[in-house]
C-alpha cells in the first residue's frame, strides 16, 4: 500500500513536472488583430507580417534583431558592381523548408526560389502572377517593377539582380516582408495538385517557427522548426491569441492569459509601470508625426507664414496632453534612430511674438482663417489627431489665425489630402518600412510624391537634388552627408510643422526574456525564451 | 392555414430584396474607397488606383454593379472578400457556429432567468420583489454592453480569477473543428481539459449578451402575466380553491406566454446587434466581430453578403414564430 502511495506521488510529480515544462516553452502572444492572409507578398499591414514574414519566412537580407542594421540572411554575402545596377547574391547553403502533411520539400533553397518569389510579384504573364488575386502593393509601392531590369540565375547558390537605375537602399528594400522567400518546388507541387492558391494559405518558409493552424479571427499556431539554419529556437510553441481589444489585451496580460501584448492604451501606461509581474519595454518608434501645408496654395506658399505657424505651435503641450508623455518632440522629418539624423538642424521654437512677427512681414498682421485637417484615427504617430488639432487651433488663436477643424472618413482622408488644390494643413505621419532614410524623405517630400504621399505638394529643387544624389550613391558615409544637408534645406524652407515621434511600448509577462522591441513595428519571438 | 403561410412567405421575398438594395446601398454611401484604405499613408497611383478599382469590378455603375450582385446570390455566390480573397460563404459559414453557440446559450440564459423574473414580479406586484426585478431589469436593459463586458472581466477574470479573459477556448489547447461548436468539438477531442476550459470561455460573454434579452423578457413575462391574471378564468380558478402555483402555471402562464414567444423570437435581431459587441469585448470569433472588421476595410462583398445572411436568419426565425403562432392561436390565422 505504502509503494502504490510512493508510486502515485511519483507519477504526479513528474506529470506535474512535464506539465510545466510544455506550458513552459508555450508563448502566447495577444496579437491585436486577424491576419488578411498568410503570404505576406499581398499585404500591407503589420498584424500580417507579425503572423507570416516576422516568423515564418526570411528575405535574402535581414535586419538584425531590434535595429535597423542590414545583415546576411539567405544570402550569406553579396557584391554592388561599381556602377551600383548590379546586385549579385552568394546564397546560403543548406537552408530547409518546412514541411507539411500536404508538401515535404526534397530540396534545399536555392536560387530558383529567389526568381520564383520576385518573378510572381513582377511579371504579369507568370503563372503565379495572377494566383489568389494577385495585388502585390508593397512590391509596386516600392517601384520595384521600375527598378528591376533581369533577374539572373548564374548557379544554384549565385543570383544577380539587374537594375535599371543605382539604388542605394537596395539592399534595405530586400529586407522588407514582400521580399520574403517563397518556395518554387511548393508552389510547382500544389500547381500539379490543381491548388495554387495553396501555397497562399499554408505558408512555407525556411523561418525560425513553421505554421501549424489558423482558427479564424482566433488563434493562429506555430511550432518551433528543428531544422532552422540558425538553430532551433528556444521556445516549443507560439501561438497568437487574436484580441482585438487594448484593454481586453492588458487583462489577459495580467491574467497570465498572455505573455507579450502589442499596443497599450496610453491611459495603461502607468499602471502597467506600477504593476510587479508586467516589464514595460519601451523604445522610440521609428515614425513621425507632421503637419503637412499645402505650399502649392495661398497663404501656405510663402515661407514666412510656414515659419510663422511652426514658431506658433507649442510641441511639449502636446506631448504632455495627446501623447500623454509617451512621445518626443520632433525636429527633422526622419526619427533619431535612423542613420543619417542631423543633431545639428535648430527647430522652431515656441515664440508667439517672433510668429506674429513673421505673421506681420508676410502681409497678414491680422491672422487669416484656414482649415486644419484631422485624422479620425488613432495612428503610431499621433494616438489622438483630434486633441492635436484643438491644442494648435488654440495657439494659433493667439496669433490671429482662426482655424476651422476638418476631418473626414480615413480612407477618404486619405485620398482628400492629396489633392493638389487641398485647403489648408493636413495632420499625419509615418513608420518606416526598412530604416533608410530615403523611405522618409523620397517618399514624403520627393517631387515624384506630389500629387500623392507628399502631402505638403512640395517640390523644391536644391532638396530634391540631394535626396536623388543620396539614393545612386553606394558610399554610406557620403549618403548620410547628403541627407544630413537635405534636412538643413528641410528647417529652412519649412514644408511641413514637424510634430513628434512617438515611443513604442511593450507590456510582457516578466517571465519573457530576451525579447527585443523592433524599430520597425513587426514582432519577432526567434530569440525570445520564457523562464 | 395554406393561405396563411403564403401571405407569410410573400412578404418574406420583398424583405429578401429590400435588404440586399439597403446592404448594397448603405455600404456604398460610407465614404472611403477600399484601394484608398488598402494603401494607407503611402498612397496609391491613380492608374494603379483604377487597375484595382476595375479588378474588385467597383469601376462600373452603380446599377451595373447591383444587378451583378443580385445575380450572383442567385446563382448561390455572395462573392469574394477583397481582404482575405476567400468565398464570403466559407468566411460566413467558419464563423457562424461561434455566434450560434454563444447566441444559443444567451437566449437560454435570458428565458430561464428572464422568465421566472418576470413570473415573480408579476405575482408580487408593488411589493419590493417586483420593484428589485423591474428595477434590475431596466438597469439590464439601458446596460452600455461594452462597459458592462469590461467590468465583468475586471471582477471575474482579473481580479477573483474565476474566469477567462477572452476567446473560446485556452491558447493551449488546439481542437480540431468537427461542428464548429467549440463545446462539442472539445467533449469530441482527445485534450484533457478542453470541454471544461470552453465551458468557463463561455460563462462573460453569455452573461453580457444575455443581459437585454434578459431584462426585455422579464418586462415582457410581468406585463403579460399581470394581464392575464385579471382575465376572469384565473379568478375562477383561483375561487375553485386552486393552489397558486397551479393557477400561474397552467392557467395564466399558458395564455402569457404568446406574446413572450413572439418577443423571445425578435431577441434573435437583438442578439445578433449584441453580438457585434460582445465578440468584440471577448475577442469571440464570430460574424459580430467579422463584420465589423469588413465595415471598417469596406470589404464590401462580405459586408454585403454577412448582412443578407444574418438578415435571412432574422427573418427565418420570425417567419417561424409567426407561423407557431398561428399554429398555437388559430384565431390569428383566421383573422389574418
Amino acid at each position: 500500500m505504502q509503494n502504490l502511495f510512493k508510486c502515485l506521488i511519483l507519477t504526479a510529480m513528474l506529470v506535474a513536472l512535464a506539465g510545466t515544462a510544455m506550458a513552459a516553452k508555450t508563448l502566447v502572444y495577444c496579437s491585436e488583430g486577424s491576419p488578411e492572409g498568410f503570404n505576406p507578398i499581398f499585404y500591407t499591414s503589420g498584424t500580417t507580417f507579425d503572423a507570416t514574414a516576422k516568423n515564418v519566412f526570411e528575405g535574402l537580407t535581414h535586419f538584425v534583431r531590434g535595429t535597423t542594421t542590414i545583415e546576411p540572411g539567405m544570402a550569406e554575402s553579396w557584391e554592388v558592381s561599381p556602377d551600383g545596377k548590379t546586385y549579385t547574391f552568394k546564397l546560403r547553403k543548406g537552408v530547409k523548408f518546412h514541411s507539411t502533411k500536404h508538401f515535404t520539400p526534397t530540396r534545399d533553397m536555392n536560387a530558383d526560389d529567389v526568381i520564383f518569389t520576385f518573378e510572381r510579384q513582377w511579371k504579369a504573364d507568370h503563372p503565379f502572377h495572377k494566383v489568389s488575386g494577385g495585388s502585390y502593393e508593397y512590391f509596386n509601392g516600392m517601384s520595384m517593377a521600375d527598378l528591376l531590369a533581369r533577374i539572373e540565375k548564374v548557379d544554384d547558390y549565385t543570383v544577380r539582380f539587374h537594375l535599371s537605375r543605382p539604388e542605394a537602399p537596395m539592399l534595405a528594400n530586400l529586407a522588407m516582408d514582400f521580399a520574403v522567400i517563397a518556395s518554387a518546388e511548393y508552389a510547382d507541387a500544389m500547381m500539379k495538385a490543381g491548388t495554387p492558391e495553396k501555397i497562399d494559405q499554408w505558408p512555407i518558409g525556411t523561418g525560425p517557427f513553421a505554421f501549424q493552424g489558423y482558427k479564424k479571427d482566433a488563434l493562429i499556431r506555430y511550432t518551433a522548426f528543428a531544422k532552422y539554419w540558425k538553430g532551433k529556437a528556444p521556445l516549443d510553441k507560439l501561438v497568437f491569441a487574436i484580441t482585438p481589444d487594448a484593454s481586453v489585451r492588458y487583462a489577459k496580460l495580467k491574467a497570465g492569459e498572455c505573455h507579450v501584448m502589442p499596443y497599450p492604451n496610453p491611459a495603461d501606461l502607468a499602471a502597467m509601470q506600477a504593476d510587479t509581474n508586467i516589464n514595460l519595454m519601451q523604445k522610440e518608434g521609428l515614425n513621425v508625426g507632421y503637419l503637412a501645408y499645402n505650399n502649392l496654395v495661398k497663404p501656405f506658399d510663402n515661407l514666412k507664414v510656414r515659419k510663422a505657424l511652426n514658431h506658433a505651435i507649442n510641441k511639449s503641450a502636446i506631448i504632455d496632453t495627446v501623447f500623454q508623455g509617451a512621445g518626443k518632440p520632433a525636429k527633422n522629418p526622419i526619427p533619431p534612430t535612423i542613420w543619417s539624423y542631423n543633431q545639428a538642424t535648430v527647430d522652431d521654437n515656441f515664440d508667439l511674438v517672433k510668429a506674429k512677427k513673421l505673421l506681420a512681414e508676410a502681409g497678414y498682421p491680422d491672422g487669416f482663417e484656414m482649415k486644419l485637417w484631422a485624422m479620425p484615427v488613432q495612428r503610431p504617430y499621433n494616438p489622438n489627431a483630434r486633441r492635436m488639432a484643438e491644442v494648435m487651433q488654440a495657439d494659433w488663436a493667439k496669433i490671429g489665425v482662426k482655424v476651422e477643424i476638418v476631418s473626414y472618413e480615413w480612407g477618404e482622408y486619405l485620398k482628400r489630402s492629396k489633392d493638389k488644390n487641398r485647403d489648408g494643413a493636413v495632420l499625419l505621419g509615418w513608420t518606416g518600412d526598412n530604416g533608410d532614410p530615403d523611405n522618409f524623405l523620397a517618399v514624403l517630400l520627393g517631387c515624384d510624391g506630389v500629387g500623392g504621399s507628399n502631402r505638403a505638394q512640395w517640390c523644391y529643387q536644391p532638396f530634391e537634388d540631394l535626396i536623388q544624389n543620396a539614393k545612386v550613391v553606394a558610399d554610406p558615409k557620403e549618403r548620410t552627408k547628403l541627407y544630413e544637408q537635405a534636412q538643413i534645406v528641410f528647417k529652412e524652407q519649412a514644408p511641413w510643422a514637424t510634430i513628434a515621434h512617438s515611443v513604442v511600448f511593450e507590456p510582457l509577462s516578466k517571465k519573457v526574456v530576451n525579447y527585443k522591441i523592433d524599430p520597425l513595428g513587426g514582432h519577432i519571438f526567434y530569440g525570445v525564451d520564457l523562464k | 392555414m395554406f393561405s396563411f403561410l403564403l401571405k407569410r412567405v410573400s412578404i418574406v421575398i420583398p424583405t429578401f430584396l429590400g435588404v440586399t438594395l439597403l446592404t448594397f446601398a448603405l455600404i456604398r454611401l460610407i465614404p472611403g474607397d477600399p484601394v484608398e484604405l488598402m494603401a494607407g499613408e503611402r498612397g496609391i497611383d491613380p492608374v494603379r488606383h483604377a487597375k484595382l478599382l476595375a479588378e474588385m469590378g467597383l469601376d462600373q455603375p452603380l446599377l451595373v454593379q447591383y444587378w451583378n450582385y443580385l445575380s450572383a446570390i442567385f446563382h448561390g455566390d455572395l462573392g469574394t472578400s477583397l481582404v482575405t480573397r476567400e468565398p464570403v460563404l466559407r468566411e460566413f459559414f467558419t464563423l457562424f457556429p461561434a455566434t450560434l453557440e454563444l447566441g444559443t446559450c444567451a437566449i437560454i440564459i435570458a428565458v430561464l432567468i428572464g422568465l421566472p423574473a418576470g413570473i415573480i414580479a408579476a405575482v408580487r406586484r408593488g411589493k419590493a420583489t417586483d420593484y428589485t426585478v423591474m428595477g434590475l431589469s431596466l438597469t439590464g436593459y439601458s446596460m452600455p454592453i461594452f462597459w458592462w463586458g469590461l467590468l465583468l472581466i475586471l471582477l471575474f477574470s482579473v481580479k477573483l480569477g474565476w474566469t477567462p479573459v477572452s476567446g473560446r477556448i485556452s491558447a493551449l489547447f488546439w481542437v480540431d473543428e468537427v461542428s464548429g461548436f467549440m463545446l462539442i468539438d472539445a467533449l469530441l477531442s482527445d485534450e484533457e481539459g478542453a470541454f471544461i476550459s470552453a465551458l468557463r470561455h463561455l460563462i462573460l460573454p453569455s452573461i453580457v449578451l444575455a443581459t437585454i434579452p434578459l431584462a426585455v423578457i422579464a418586462r415582457m413575462t410581468r406585463s403579460a402575466m399581470l394581464e392575464v391574471l385579471r382575465e376572469d378564468y384565473v379568478q375562477v380558478a383561483r375561487a375553485k380553491g386552486l393552489a397558486m402555483p397551479l393557477v400561474i402555471c397552467v392557467h395564466a402562464l399558458r395564455n402569457a406566454l404568446i406574446p413572450v414567444i413572439t418577443v423571445i423570437g425578435l431577441q434573435v435581431g437583438v442578439l445578433m446587434a449584441g453580438a457585434i459587441l460582445t465578440e468584440t469585448i471577448f475577442s469571440w470569433p464570430g460574424i459580430g466581430k467579422w463584420l465589423l472588421d469588413s465595415i471598417q476595410r469596406r470589404d464590401y462583398p462580405s459586408v454585403q453578403g454577412g448582412i443578407l445572411l444574418v438578415a435571412c436568419l432574422v427573418i427565418f426565425v420570425n417567419l417561424t414564430v409567426d407561423i407557431l403562432y398561428g399554429v398555437v392561436n388559430p384565431r390569428i390565422r383566421h383573422n389574418r
